[in-house]
């Protein structure tokens, strides 16, 4: 955090001069590593093993939470006789098709009167291995019966808690030390520290970045965390959660508002061309009917509202069918294979670098290099806009700028302070940020280039019924000045939402199902209340109360801590003093508190909900995760994961080492490309020995076009570099200062060595492993000061099947002293790597 | 005269994020310091310079630690920005010839470039060595603690970017109290290996208006562990010149009387000894009142 996100680091410090013990758990140790209290080295790919022995020895231990965890959390849950774990299957859950190597997930199940509702009404499963479905439930949750069968003694061998015992019992400190690397008496102190500093009175926070997120488990590993954090009593409460730190700065809002695939704004999936016959058929597969989410429909066509206005009427399903359709995977990895397969013939590349950004960096330039057209948009000519005349591919002869047919139009964008708009960050804060100067020359906002993009695709529409949505669709921001810049407020507004006298609405609550609200995305809904810019909000925290509610805006309804009813014990009562945040007042019969209360205001805590009900009405007073169906925190997820109802711990799709909890090796379910544009080492393959994994600087952003063309950042880290261990640099004789070879069965690349006892060689399975790290900031172009080879070539293309994010956090690799070889003599060691 | 001003950089909260480095270049619009590949851990400015006026410094250690009676290897990463001192008793101040150096109301330690004429005297005066001449035009530059911004009331470029507040600018005297509140909380936390450095006014230069809490000997860091003001020694050094001078004058009038006895014309060399004596009794700004010893 302190290498990534050094200004957010400050907080770290400051909780620490307060008393916070700090852990830090990374396979480098870094400037992170530096400030924390106890640092522990891991092997890249191992977490679940240390997640899961935590979690085994707090059940192990009767550490829980027990009032909170029987309360808040579905640890009483009765599940489906059918259901059989990876302890019975050897590292399968049931379910598993090896034909087509996905789960379905109807055995998993919670038990019901009357079985399982057939597989059709249910999301998960095969469908979400097509579509990567899960993250659609990032506010969701999918569906799953409000009042399932439970056992509160936490006894009944079927229930979740006893499930969850069972499954983790494995994960013991010994294993810990045997597949993590980490020493017995390390996980001993961190065990101790996190139990007792959870409960009434104290709680502890998880912060992670893509070092978890990166990994064929990816989402599992979060997972994990989130049953640990449950169990201890975590969520909900001040001090509590998992934080979740983004990449890029409004990551968090690209997902809000995505530029993903697969979901619409506010996490509703995007309709699927053979799924959803119509608006009815779409609402009814997506969730349940239960918790908030059971609204969807009121979200839904206030959203349609906003993009088709007065087109969009309860005749029409209001316009549902302008939407685009998915017909299955279109992530990021497998547009590329269609590119190279010449299915995809067109490609919009816009603030991202995928030439050297991405993993697979020869498989991302072979797609490109396959396409008709290509336009880029970026502050520099970024190596994606000129791998056509400068590429790696052009020195070993395997392309020829004359052969590449690919058109590509470079348009140059403005920077962040060249325009105006919101910042999301982690927190779901939204920073409205004025514009400080006019972008120069022909550089112009993402606003104005999309907005005047569809003006002048308007022009050229027909009368013909294919340009009706495009006819339709509200587009009519109001510009100002002589670029006509549209008016981001005004966009900000719509998002935001109106009610039916055209004001401005205060709360996703008010969003009607009846065409009479627009709102372009719900969570954001209250954005402008009052008709106020709530983003712009620049109150200093001395003036006003620790959380700070009037310093920009937090989605939803400006409250800083999600689900935080789970603050207050089930009477209302908050846990502690010391923790207190929100709690019931009995005299005024309404939720209060320091934050804006995550609950119905006047629903006090032993409210029943009647047979029948729906929606919030269906949850109890005492049932905090109001998105959930059931309401309840989930330690084990009987739908939703394309991988399992509970994590369990794979080795990386390429590992030096063998799974000893399981046969099954690496994630069943992760997604593979068998193809020979997509290589793999295999595991335990003496050719690769090395763990490898990257990552990032401070001095550097992404793949580097922000950072390498400016003089003060460059010279701080001049060069690609390598990290490995004095025992490794030994091993291979490699020279601090002097040059390496990495090499996987994808490419091999040069780096400059600094050997440092920060890379720890680890004892993992009474052998010593070699970790080798690579930043990955340098490539040849994007106007760098500094240049260096692509680290992004050496990365596998395998993904996690729920969000299909690559393992770019733990691979296999071999290292060899002296600088590579050019043109013919690298291809052909290449191939001598990856045929052995 | 205002205040005096100064930097406390606490080591101990320092990340090593290189924000004061950079921000620093970006509001004194330094030069870069060209694109070279250290192999020093994540160091690759190397020193203060002409260019570099805070840098950062990366120690790796590895140390043998008891724990739980047992030996155990444990990493420290250390990190560190360094600055010019701005000492009390400025070497570099007195040994400028053309009044370039100076203190300034804020008792901080100035060069005015317009005035500076590349003699160099500074650079091998100062005994951090970090006053340097640049290459291109031959000045000496250094930090300025940002003169112009706290002209403007503004603090310095690197502690405005320090996210750990790390690097801290104020009065002298708070500072000095802070410093050691906080190194009286390390002790107390078992930081035993704390320790303040540049803070006392009774080390070799009259404490320096930019001192430092480090956790390891000042040697670790690249600071000289004794620093003493180059020209300490000047004012009996001067004595003894003038005696010297008055004993030569006497031997140049035996001289010059036996000359005339033989006829030969022999220089006094009174000038370059004047100069020397005038230089050092009377010239060099703010010496009135700081001199203490």
């Amino acid at each position: 955090m302190a290498e990534c996100h050094p200004v957010g680091f400050q907080w770290v410090m400051e909780a620490k001069a307060r008393g916070a013990k700090v852990f830090h758990v990374d396979p480098r140790f870094t400037r992170t590593s530096a400030m924390a209290d106890a640092y522990l080295p891991i092997r890249a790919g191992s977490d679940i093993v240390l997640l899961g022995a935590l979690i085994n020895h707090v059940l192990g231990n009767g550490l829980d939470f027990r009032e909170y965890v029987l309360a808040y959390t579905n640890a009483a849950t009765l599940v489906s006789e059918d259901f059989q774990d990876t302890e019975e299957l050897d590292g399968l859950f049931s379910g598993f098709d090896p034909e087509t190597r996905t789960y379905d997930p109807a055995s998993w199940s919670y038990d019901e009167d009357g079985g399982p509702e057939p597989d059709e009404r249910r999301e998960g499963g095969r469908r979400h291995a097509e579509a990567a479905g899960a993250d659609r439930y990032g506010s969701g949750g999918a569906a799953a019966p409000s009042r399932p069968r439970t056992d509160p003694t936490l006894s009944d061998p079927r229930c979740v808690y006893q499930i969850l015992k069972r499954h983790f019992a494995r994960y013991t400190p010994e294993l810990v030390e045997r597949m993590c690397g980490i020493r017995e008496a390390d996980f001993a102190e961190l065990a101790e520290a996190i139990t007792a500093n959870s409960g009434r009175e104290r709680t502890t926070a998880w912060v992670y970045s893509v070092g978890w997120t990166q990994h064929t488990v990816g989402a599992q590993y979060i997972r994990t965390a989130s049953i640990l954090q449950l169990l201890l009593g975590n969520m909900g409460r001040p001090g509590g959660g998992i934080m979740a730190l983004r990449g890029h700065a409004s990551i968090q809002g690209s997902t809000d508002i995505p530029t993903l695939f697969n979901i619409l704004p506010g996490y509703l999936s995007m309709p699927h061309a053979h799924r959803h016959e119509g608006l009815d058929d779409y609402l009814e597969h997506e969730g349940g009917e239960t918790g908030f989410w059971g609204n969807r429909r009121a979200y839904l066509v206030s959203l349609l509202k906003a993009w088709w206005g007065e087109a969009a009427t309860e005749a029409n399903d209001f316009c549902f069918d302008y939407l685009p359709r998915m017909t299955g995977d279109h992530g990021h990895y497998t547009t590329v294979m269609n590119q190279i397969d010449g299915t995809v013939k067109g490609y919009f590349v816009v603030g991202e670098n995928p030439a050297v950004g991405s993993s697979g960096g020869r498989a991302q330039r072979f797609g490109l290099a396959n396409l008709d057209w290509l336009v880029v948009r970026d502050l520099t000519l970024v190596e994606t806009a000129t791998f056509w005349r400068d590429g790696p591919e052009l020195e070993t002869g395997e392309l020829r700028t004359e052969d590449i047919a690919t058109e590509v139009f470079f348009l140059p964008a403005a920077s962040h302070v060249e325009k105006e708009g919101t910042f999301t960050n982690t927190q779901r804060l939204l920073q409205w940020r004025e514009k400080a100067l006019d972008p120069p020359g022909d550089c112009r906002s993402d606003l104005w280039f999309y907005y005047h993009l569809g003006k002048r695709i308007r022009q050229r529409l027909t009368e013909d019924e294919i340009d009706r949505p495009l006819r339709e669709l509200t587009w009519d921001y109001p510009e100002e000045g002589e670029r006509a810049e549209p008016l981001a407020t005004a966009v900000l507004r719509e998002i935001g939402g109106v009610g039916p006298d055209g004001r401005a609405l205060s709360a996703y609550t008010q969003l009607r199902p009846d065409g009479s609200t627009r709102c372009g995305c719900w969570i954001y809904c209250g954005v402008y209340a009052d008709e106020v810019n709530q983003a712009a909000r620049r109150r200093p925290g001395r003036e006003q109360t620790p959380v700070a509610p009037e310093w920009g805006w937090a989605w939803p309804a400006n409250r800083r801590i999600l689900y935080n009813r789970a603050s207050a014990d089930p009477e209302g009562r908050p846990w502690s003093e010391r923790k207190a945040f929100v709690w019931w007042d009995e005299d005024r019969r309404e939720w209060t508190g320091l934050d804006v209360p995550d609950f119905e205001t006047g629903k006090p805590p032993d409210y029943l909900p009647p047979e029948g009900a729906k929606a919030q009405d269906a949850l109890a007073g005492t049932d905090p995760f109001i998105m959930q169906s059931d309401g309840k925190g989930w330690l084990y997820a009987p739908l939703g994961l394309a991988d399992g109802p509970m994590p369990a711990h794979y080795e990386p799709h390429e590992s030096p080492v063998r799974n000893p909890l399981y046969r099954q090796q690496a994630n069943p379910a992760r997604r593979i490309y068998r193809r020979p544009d997509s290589p793999y080492n295999p595991p335990e393959s003496p050719r690769f020995p090395y763990v490898l994994t990257t990552y990032r600087l401070t001095e550097h952003h992404t793949a580097g076009a922000m950072s390498r063309p400016l003089a003060y950042l460059a010279e701080l880290q001049p060069e690609l570099f390598c990290e490995v261990s004095p025992q490794l640099a030994a091993e291979v004789g490699l020279v601090n200062g002097g040059w390496a070879t990495i090499v996987t069965s994808r490419s091999l690349i040069e780096a400059r060595v600094l050997v440092t006892g920060r890379v720890r060689p680890l004892r993992v399975q009474d052998r010593v492993i070699h970790q080798v790290g690579l930043p990955y900031h340098w490539g040849w172009g994007s106007g760098g000061l500094v240049t260096g080879d692509v680290a992004n070539d050496l990365l596998p293309i395998v993904l996690d099947p729920n969000v299909y994010i690559q393992e770019s956090k733990a691979m296999t690799c071999h290292v060899r002293p002296g600088r590579r070889p050019r043109g013919q003599a690298l291809l052909d060691l290449m191939e001598e790597y990856r045929y052995g | 005269m205002a205040e005096r001003m100064g930097f406390f950089t606490d080591t101990s909260v320092c990340i090593g994020c290189k924000a004061c480095e950079v921000a620093c270049k970006e509001w004194n619009e330094l030069p870069d310091d060209g694109f070279v590949f250290e192999a020093t851990s994540y160091d690759n400015t190397g020193a203060l310079g002409a260019s570099t006026w805070r840098h950062v410094a990366f120690i790796e250690q590895t140390r043998a630690v008891r724990v739980e009676g047992r030996e155990e290897d444990v990493d420290r990463w250390l990190m560190s920005s360094d600055v010019c001192k701005h000492c009390t008793h400025a070497a570099c101040v007195d040994v400028c010839p053309t009044g370039a150096l100076f203190h300034t109301e804020f008792d901080t330690v100035l060069v005015q470039a317009d005035v500076c004429n590349g003699c160099g005297y500074c650079v091998p005066a100062c005994p951090y060595g970090v006053i340097q001449r640049r290459q291109d035009d031959g000045r000496a530059w250094k930090c300025t603690m940002c003169y112009d911004r706290q002209l403007g009331g503004l603090e310095p470029a690197c502690a405005k970017a320090c996210p750990t507040d790390s690097i801290q600018f104020g009065p002298l005297d708070e500072l000095r109290q802070r410093a050691a509140d906080r190194l009286a909380g390390l002790h107390a936390d078992g930081h035993t290996e704390a320790r303040l450095y540049g803070e006392s006014p009774d080390d070799g230069v009259g404490g320096t208006g930019a001192f430092f809490l480090l956790l390891d000997e000042p040697e670790v860091y690249g600071l000289p562990p004794d620093p003493v003001v180059t020209t300490r020694d000047l004012p009996s050094m001067w004595r003894w010149a003038g005696a010297a001078a008055v004993s030569m004058a006497g031997v140049v009038a035996v001289a010059f009387l036996e000359g005339r006895v033989s006829g030969n014309r022999v220089p006094t060399g009174r000038s370059l000894v004047g100069r020397v004596l005038g230089r050092g009794v009377l010239g060099g700004r703010g010496l009135g009142g700081r001199r203490r010893w």
